[in-house]
């Protein structure tokens, strides 16, 4: 044994690799900070953030399954925005039915409702995902543009069925008392229900991370993004799992959908297909297939459409379409492309 | 001569070439055969959609690429026309500036968004253009001091396309010959016109390439065909085109709005028409906008009628009432897509 054995030596990755691996990660505190140099009030930056973040953790709720749905299967599917609608009206008739329990102000009573509305519409959005992907989705494996306009179909079919169902005009859906009006931070307002939202997105955010990298389950959605045929060749029914994805999917637009119809406090047909836009920007912001980038992305447009609202409201809708291109343009695959084994 | 005005692509089936002949002849001579306003607006709508039609189909059915921002296009060349006629007046020249500076703003738009969404993948596209397409809309809606916001422009059109004016005062068939008569044969002759030019276009050496690139991008690639330049250059030539379906209905309505051109139902209307007509073919187009529209018009008193013999059902009514008749189109594209891709002119063909 010499003492001059040549040792293997290990080369970490420079300083510059590393913050170019988390450049993205910094941009939504970066846009934020931005946001406050450039609208110069704290106060009404606080209430800005807050409304950007809970937003953009509403859109990531919707967008989030989209993602995974495509990541795992190659399916874009154009009619998530039903489910948003059908989330936010089935939502809004639970809510109706449980009016004693709305109208209490007792917090507690309050809560349940909204539970109870949100359970309900998740429940109906993801047994219509099971529908939907067995009769809409599934002939048309492997063809994008068969799948596109086939699930564009789907969403204008859904959407005259709600106007058979609850009518063809715009429906008012009032908070219930405990998540109206807003808490008072110093100088700024904070609106309770933006709280709520909050903190149910982070909750869903943490949550998902947990099944995805920490679960089975969640390791065998990974291996299938990267290389479903090896996943099949294993013994594991890769299409029974992208069916509970696409469910769960669903499920997840369902609650987007409340929560976006109680943010809102109006319900159409048509708000699923809107909300498509923003959602459909942040999915290309973050990588199609990827829930990190999807997070990151909707942060991004959450903060960024409160912002441009507030400094040029002419524009707010054209200011994410900007920022999308600015990202394609830094990555033209988004923030962080999704890797097949292919 | 006809072989050479269809640039060889004939009908290949009796009753599809019969049927084409019919809704030819009925357009050339819609003045005459059906006169009245709603007929006669009717078959201008045709004209102008078969256009709009034919424009998308060069992109979806003969490129393969799904694109959510045709009526984008279309919007921008209405709004040219309807700008430029209402600031420099009501003149030919005004019509022609609108047009030239509409088809300008959509080919470089068009040239933008394919040169940094075809790039990457054709999925991406489909999903850029929705978003820019209704960033545009609201835009336009926001920008009420130039546009008219969501009221739209109303315009005057040169004083000889308008009903005052009168040619002669001989009548033919009955039927007055005033300046109505004149903006409509402008309309049918500009639509034919552009229309044999996309024929033409698809079946020369640069649309067999589209359909080689649609059938296997990677090959074509392999071939040496550089495929992004051909999916640019074919989104680039159909937002020409729908720009100027767009001048031609801003020219017949002489009102030019967001509803009528920029919104996401024309969209659909759009993508009813192609699938239901048949992709990839130039006829498909034709056969899609003249059903389609005359549906839009004449079925929905038909399920007005149904709504009141079913009154009393529970459901029923609400299904067959005439605002719900997208649902049964939507139904309709559903199947079509999956038992019938190639649509109606595809199922003619087939036959024989």
């Amino acid at each position: 044994m010499s003492e001059t054995a040549i040792r293997p030596r290990l080369v970490g990755p420079t300083a510059m690799e590393r913050l170019g691996k988390a450049a993205p990660l910094l941009l939504a505190p970066v846009l934020a900070l931005a946001g406050l140099a450039a609208i110069g009030n704290p106060s009404v930056w606080l209430t800005l953030t807050v409304a950007g973040l809970a937003m953009g953790l509403m859109i990531f709720i919707m967008a989030s399954g989209l993602t995974v749905i495509f990541g795992l299967m190659d399916v874009i599917n154009f009619g998530h925005g039903a489910f948003v609608s059908v989330g936010a009206f089935v939502g809004f008739t639970v809510l109706a039915w449980l009016s004693g329990w709305t109208q209490n102000p007792a917090v507690v009573l309050n809560l349940a409702a909204v539970f109870l509305a949100i359970l309900a519409s998740m429940a109906v959005t993801g047994a219509l995902g099971l529908a939907f992907e067995r009769v809409i989705v599934k002939p048309v494996y492997g063809h994008h543009l068969k799948q596109i306009l086939v699930t564009m179909g789907g969403l204008i079919v859904a959407q005259q069925l709600i106007h058979v169902i609850w009518g063809p005009d715009a429906i008012h859906v009032a908070r219930p008392p405990s998540l109206q009006g807003s808490f008072i931070v110093g100088e700024a307002a904070i609106e309770k229900y933006r709280m709520l939202a909050v903190a149910i997105g982070l909750v869903l955010f943490l949550a998902m991370r947990h099944v995805l990298r920490a679960t089975k389950l969640g390791l065998l959605v990974r291996a299938g993004v990267e290389n479903g045929e090896m996943v099949e060749a294993l013994g594991y029914r890769i299409n029974r799992l992208f069916l509970l994805v696409f469910m769960a999917g669903s499920a997840l637009a369902g609650l987007g959908g409340i929560m976006w119809g109680l943010y809102q406090e109006t319900i159409t047909a048509h708000m699923g297909s809107e909300i498509m836009v923003l959602v459909f920007v942040v999915v290309i912001i973050g990588g199609l297939g990827s829930i990190e980038g999807c997070f990151i992305g909707a942060l991004l447009v959450g903060l960024l459409a409160n912002y441009m609202a507030f400094l040029a409201p002419k524009v707010a809708l054209v200011s994410t379409i900007a920022l999308m291109v600015a990202i394609l343009m830094w990555r033209p695959q988004g923030l962080y492309p999704v890797v097949k084994a292919k | 001569m006809i072989n050479t005005l269809l640039s060889g692509d004939r009908p290949n089936s009796r009753m599809l070439a019969l049927l084409l002949i019919a809704i030819g002849l009925c357009l050339a001579f819609a003045p005459f055969l059906f006169p009245g306003t709603k007929p006669l607006d009717t078959a201008a709508r045709i004209c102008i959609f078969i256009v709009l039609v034919a424009s998308y189909d060069l992109l979806l059915g003969y490129t393969g690429i799904v694109s959510f921002a045709h009526t984008m296009f279309f919007g921008i060349g209405a709004y040219g026309v309807a700008l430029a006629l209402g600031s420099l007046g009501a003149s030919f020249l005004a019509i022609l500036v609108g047009v030239l500076a509409g088809t300008a703003l959509s080919c470089a738009l068009a040239l933008a968004i394919g040169l940094f969404s075809l790039r990457v993948k054709a999925i991406f596209f489909a999903m850029v253009t929705l978003a820019v397409a209704s960033a545009f809309a609201v835009l336009v809606s926001q920008l009420s001091s130039i546009t008219g916001g969501e009221d739209g422009l109303t315009y005057r059109i040169p004083r000889e396309l308008t009903p005052a004016f009168r040619l002669t005062d001989l009548r033919i068939f009955d039927v007055r010959i005033d300046g109505r008569l004149l903006a409509y044969y402008l309309i049918f002759f500009s639509a034919l016109v552009l229309f044999l030019v996309m024929l033409r276009i698809v079946n020369s050496p640069f649309g067999t390439t589209l359909k080689a690139v649609r059938d296997n991008a990677f090959r074509a690639e392999a071939i040496g065909y550089r495929v992004v330049r051909y999916r640019t250059t074919a989104t680039v030539l159909s937002a020409a085109m729908a720009s100027l379906a767009g001048a031609l209905l801003a020219i017949w309505i002489r009102y030019t709005g967001p509803a009528t051109t920029l919104s996401m139902e024309i969209m659909i209307d759009i993508l009813l028409m192609v699938v239901i007509g048949g992709m990839g073919t130039m006829y498909g187009a034709v056969i899609g906008a003249s059903l389609f529209i005359l549906a839009q018009t004449y079925l929905q008193s038909l399920m007005a009628s149904a709504e009141t013999a079913t009154r009393g059902l529970p459901l029923l009514p609400d299904l067959v009432a005439p605002e719900r008749w997208l649902l049964w189109l939507g139904t309709l594209f559903i199947l079509s897509v999956y038992f019938f891709p190639d649509g109606i002119v595809g199922r003619l063909r087939n036959r024989g």
